[in-house]
């Protein structure tokens, strides 16, 4: 029919504002995401050279090295220190984000600024100052001998301890803005409803504020979890070289100790770890709804 | 038609596997300003966007002024759109937002600058033209979006449910102020509603839609009046339909054989064992306490509804079926419980034949 | 006026919830203050406070290792926001307009550079880089902070662009203006917003990263993070939190600054 073959026409000419918007992205996450990620499963199969370089036979070597107790010991290390610190976070995120939550909007607007304004100041150079601040002779060192209450000064620093203090300091934010965007959302109209239908504030929390706002609570488990998972900035800084993470010893393979093929299974493992994380979070929300910015 | 202004021919519109308009034929006159009615997803939407060019035709031709368009972007496209949330510009004010289209055409400043004062004064909106449209009501949004279509002076303006957000008393307002300057500017207006008693009171035809089929096209009075099909009958205004096979024909008088029992209309080119339906509006129904000739509708009268000078009620026929029936209040020879027989004056039915797709 | 048990009550929560928030902006304030104070400290390397000093401001001008990666970190910011700004803009309405097949492969694919732990991206990207042969520099670094500035640029316009902006879009085309006009005049001003914070957490995102940088940046020329890291096994000098704050500064002003013009302008239109 004559009219069909005239419908059609203008199908072609719209093709090209579709290709010019989406086409960039599209290209530029299959080509630095995509690719990259699949090519280095290929690797993490692959040997290592004799050079440090990467030959293509394929092995299972670089997963046996990971199941090695050295370096088994890094990864169970790393999970308690990130499951930590994702707990840590929430606990300490979760009143927080609610306090921020209650308040007048323009208040609270004003606290998530407040709450913003120290990660403008460069990561390493606050992970830095924790370490001023515990040094050996440093003002928390110095203010306990002075008042007597030790005899020599504690060593804080390159501990997993001041570790962890930072990991939670750097990660906190990430954990109070989806927790209060969802806490924000709570219609106070369910709480009176719990509490006209008989429920004490407890009961309520647990019945009602909690069940509402998990998908919130999740989202902080994922923002927090994963990225400290694969960190080693903090560890660096505060660590000395002692406190080794995955992220450390997967920086150390590209760097000084020159084998990928086991940096990329490290890679994969970290991966697969976020992957089942982001299975679990899809089955009950969407991956669209969570507050990453 | 003599030059219609808008035609259609044999158009079709397709999303993926629905076909939301069917073999829309239609053709639209100068100055004429025709409405689109029927309830949602009827497709009349669509064929406003069709038109328009916001959706191209899967089949079919569409032509403004004699000229094909199907191939043409909404912007090569000599008609304009008044959008049904009114779609201003909301980071320009009133002026910038009505001169807006004739800065793209790189009209010469003063006259813009003399046009759109032009508009802001017909459509009262001249204190306002430095308003951002955030600071306007729904009303003053309306008229500024009529304005901005309207000064670019087309051949065609396109509004879809242009007062379906405002509230009643505004609407019934703004349905007048429209009318007004329709006749006034001599435009065709293409209107989509889905508010019977707009589209009663606006329009010079009407083009009833229903799941992408040209139902039937007329002045309101035929439309309210003579029904074409079942869908329009019970559509606009409120009917009784019955459905029923004729058994009698006398003339133009026709006797119909129902579930509910047999009844008697007025109808032509109608044979004896012809499936169809008979509408019969509820002020024209009867309801007596003996048994009228050529009707045997036995029911009972349900509760009643008192709406001023109107009684409105329902009648449960033996069968089941509930007719509605509407008196005035001072006509008391009913009541309710009451076994009532239900008839009517044949002519004031209407006879419809059953309908086939594409019939129209 | 007496207050009721239940207002006493009240009374005691709001205080204790304010004391609570208070803390816990304390740690986080913490150590940008102890950055701050160090910045005056009089000694080549911070071991302990030594006495105020002023000197490092005048004298971080001449660490030109310092300020060489400091112009290096930011005109690689100024460029991943340039692309990465044009980039999420034009990808975030297209994404939201238009239908096609992979739409939602390449959606999930966005999540990945911001969910996934930064070293596995930056190794991958190492690792595609040496084998196609790309010398790293700025250009391997570019692209790096792009793959994860366009993500947060599309995500952050995308929730930005409302549902009617279709319907202005086709108001605009239906008025005579072509699909460019219709974006310079309609579109981008309509989102702008959106654009704008797209491009101030682009920024942020380019200047502070050291992952991606420390993997991408090859011999050369550092960053300003990865040359603090290198500091960090010496000990990182004076010189460096006299920058820091000084930087800190410098966008605190411009963020007060910029809320008092928006306030004004507010005022003004009301």
């Amino acid at each position: 029919m004559n009219s069909t073959g005239q419908a059609a026409m203008p199908k072609k000419k719209n093709l090209l504002p579709k290709l010019a918007m989406a086409g960039p992205v599209s290209l530029w996450m299959i080509l630095f995401v995509t690719i990259p990620l699949l090519y280095i499963i290929v690797i993490s199969f692959m040997s290592r050279g004799v050079f440090g370089d990467v030959a293509y036979k394929p092995t299972l070597e670089s997963y046996q090295t990971i199941l090695d107790p050295t370096y088994f010991q890094v990864i169970l290390k790393s999970l308690k220190a990130a499951g930590i610190t994702t707990l840590l976070c929430i606990l300490i995120g979760y009143p927080f984000a609610y306090i921020i939550a209650r308040k007048p909007k323009d208040v609270a607007a004003k606290m998530i600024t407040l709450l913003m304004i120290p990660f403008w100041t460069n990561s390493l150079m606050r992970l830095n100052a924790w370490l001023l601040l515990f040094q050996t002779s440093g003002p928390v060192n110095n203010f306990l001998m002075h008042t007597g209450l030790v005899s020599k000064p504690i060593s804080f620093i390159y501990t997993d301890s001041l570790v962890m203090v930072g990991l939670i300091t750097n990660m906190l934010p990430f954990a109070v803005l989806p927790l209060y965007s969802t806490i924000e959302k709570l219609e106070r109209s369910l709480l009176e409803a719990s509490a006209d239908l008989g429920a004490n504030a407890r009961t309520t929390f647990m019945k009602i504020t909690l069940p509402i706002t998990f998908p919130g609570i999740f989202s902080a488990i994922i923002l927090v979890f994963i990225p400290s998972l694969g960190i080693y900035t903090v560890t660096d800084m505060l660590g000395g070289g002692k406190v080794l993470y995955i992220g450390n010893i997967i920086k150390n393979q590209f760097g000084s100790i020159r084998n990928w093929p086991l940096g990329a299974a490290l890679s994969v493992l970290l991966i697969l770890v976020t992957m089942l994380l982001i299975f679990i979070y899809t089955r009950f929300a969407k991956i669209e709804d969570m507050e990453v910015v | 038609m003599k030059n219609p202004i808008i035609t259609l021919e044999g158009v079709v519109k397709r999303f993926g596997n629905n076909v939301v308009v069917k073999n829309m034929n239609l053709e639209i006159g100068q100055g004429e300003f025709l409405t689109l009615l029927g309830p949602s997803g009827c497709g009349k939407t669509t064929t406003l966007r069709m038109i328009a060019g916001f959706e191209e035709a899967s089949e079919g031709i569409i032509k403004v002024e004699g000229e094909r368009v199907e191939d043409k972007e909404p912007f090569q496209r000599n008609v304009n759109t008044v959008f049904q949330n009114y779609a201003l510009f909301p980071h320009m004010t009133v002026f910038n937002n009505i001169a807006y289209g004739l800065t793209i055409k790189k009209v010469p400043k003063a006259e813009i600058n003399e046009r759109v004062t032009e508009m802001l004064k017909m459509v009262q909106m001249e204190p306002y033209a430095k308003r951002k449209p955030d600071e306007l009501s729904g009303g003053q949004k309306q008229r500024v979006a009529i304005a901005r279509a309207l000064v670019n002076r087309p051949k065609v303006l396109l509004l879809d449910e242009p007062l379906g957000a405002l509230d009643l008393k505004l609407r019934k307002q703004m349905q007048i102020e429209l009318k007004r300057l329709q006749k006034k500017l001599g435009i065709t207006f293409i209107y989509v509603t889905h508010d019977q008693e707009e589209a009663l009171t606006m329009s010079d035809r009407i083009a009833i839609m229903h799941d992408g089929v040209l139902e039937q096209l007329g002045s309101p009075t035929e439309i309210y009046e003579y029904p074409k099909t079942k869908f329009v009958a019970g559509f606009i205004g409120e009917s009784n339909i019955f459905d029923g096979k004729v058994t009698a024909v006398d003339g133009n008088l026709l006797t119909v054989e129902t579930e509910a029992g047999s009844l008697q209309v007025c109808g032509e080119g109608f044979a004896v064992g012809e499936e169809m339906h008979v509408s019969i509006r509820p002020e024209y129904l009867e309801a007596s306490t003996s048994p009228v000739v050529g009707f045997s509708l036995e029911g009972k009268i349900k509760d009643f509804i008192y709406q001023g000078s109107v009684v409105k009620t329902a009648i449960d026929l033996t069968n089941g079926m509930e007719v509605k029936y509407s008196r005035f209040e001072q006509d008391q020879t009913v009541s309710e419980g009451q076994k009532v027989y239900v008839s009517w004056k044949p002519e004031k039915a209407v006879a419809i034949k059953k309908f086939e797709q594409g019939a129209v | 006026m007496a207050l009721t048990r239940r207002e006493k009550k009240e009374k005691r929560i709001n205080i204790l919830s304010n004391i609570y928030a208070f803390l816990v902006y304390a740690v986080l304030y913490i150590p940008v203050a102890v950055m701050m104070a160090f910045s005056f400290n009089n000694q080549r390397y911070n071991y302990y406070w030594n006495g105020f000093t002023t000197q490092w401001y005048a004298k971080l001008f001449s660490n030109s290792a310092l300020i060489s990666s400091l112009w290096y970190s930011i005109i690689i910011a100024i460029l991943s926001t340039i692309i990465s700004v044009c980039i999420g803009t034009i990808g975030a309405l297209g994404l939201k307009k238009y239908e096609f097949k992979g739409k939602k492969a390449i959606n999930n694919m966005l999540y990945i550079p911001i969910i996934v732990p930064e070293i596995v991206l930056a190794v991958a990207l190492l690792i595609i880089f040496m084998k196609v042969g790309l010398s790293l520099g700025m250009g391997s670094i570019l692209i790096g902070h792009c793959t994860f500035c366009i993500p947060y640029a599309v995500v952050t316009i995308k929730g930005r662009i409302s549902g009617d902006n279709d319907t202005l879009e086709e108001a605009s085309m239906d008025l005579g203006a072509n699909r460019i006009q219709t974006f310079l005049r309609v579109t981008l001003p309509t989102i702008f917003p959106g654009v704008m914070s797209a491009a101030f957490l682009s920024f942020t995102l380019s200047f502070d990263d050291v992952v991606m940088s420390n993997m991408l940046s090859g011999a050369r020329q550092s960053t300003l993070p990865v040359l603090i890291l290198s500091m960090n096994k010496s000990g990182i000098t004076p010189d460096v939190n006299a920058l820091t704050t000084i930087m800190v500064l410098v966008i605190v002003t411009a963020m007060i600054l910029n809320s008092i013009i928006q306030r004004s302008l507010k005022k003004k239109k009301g």
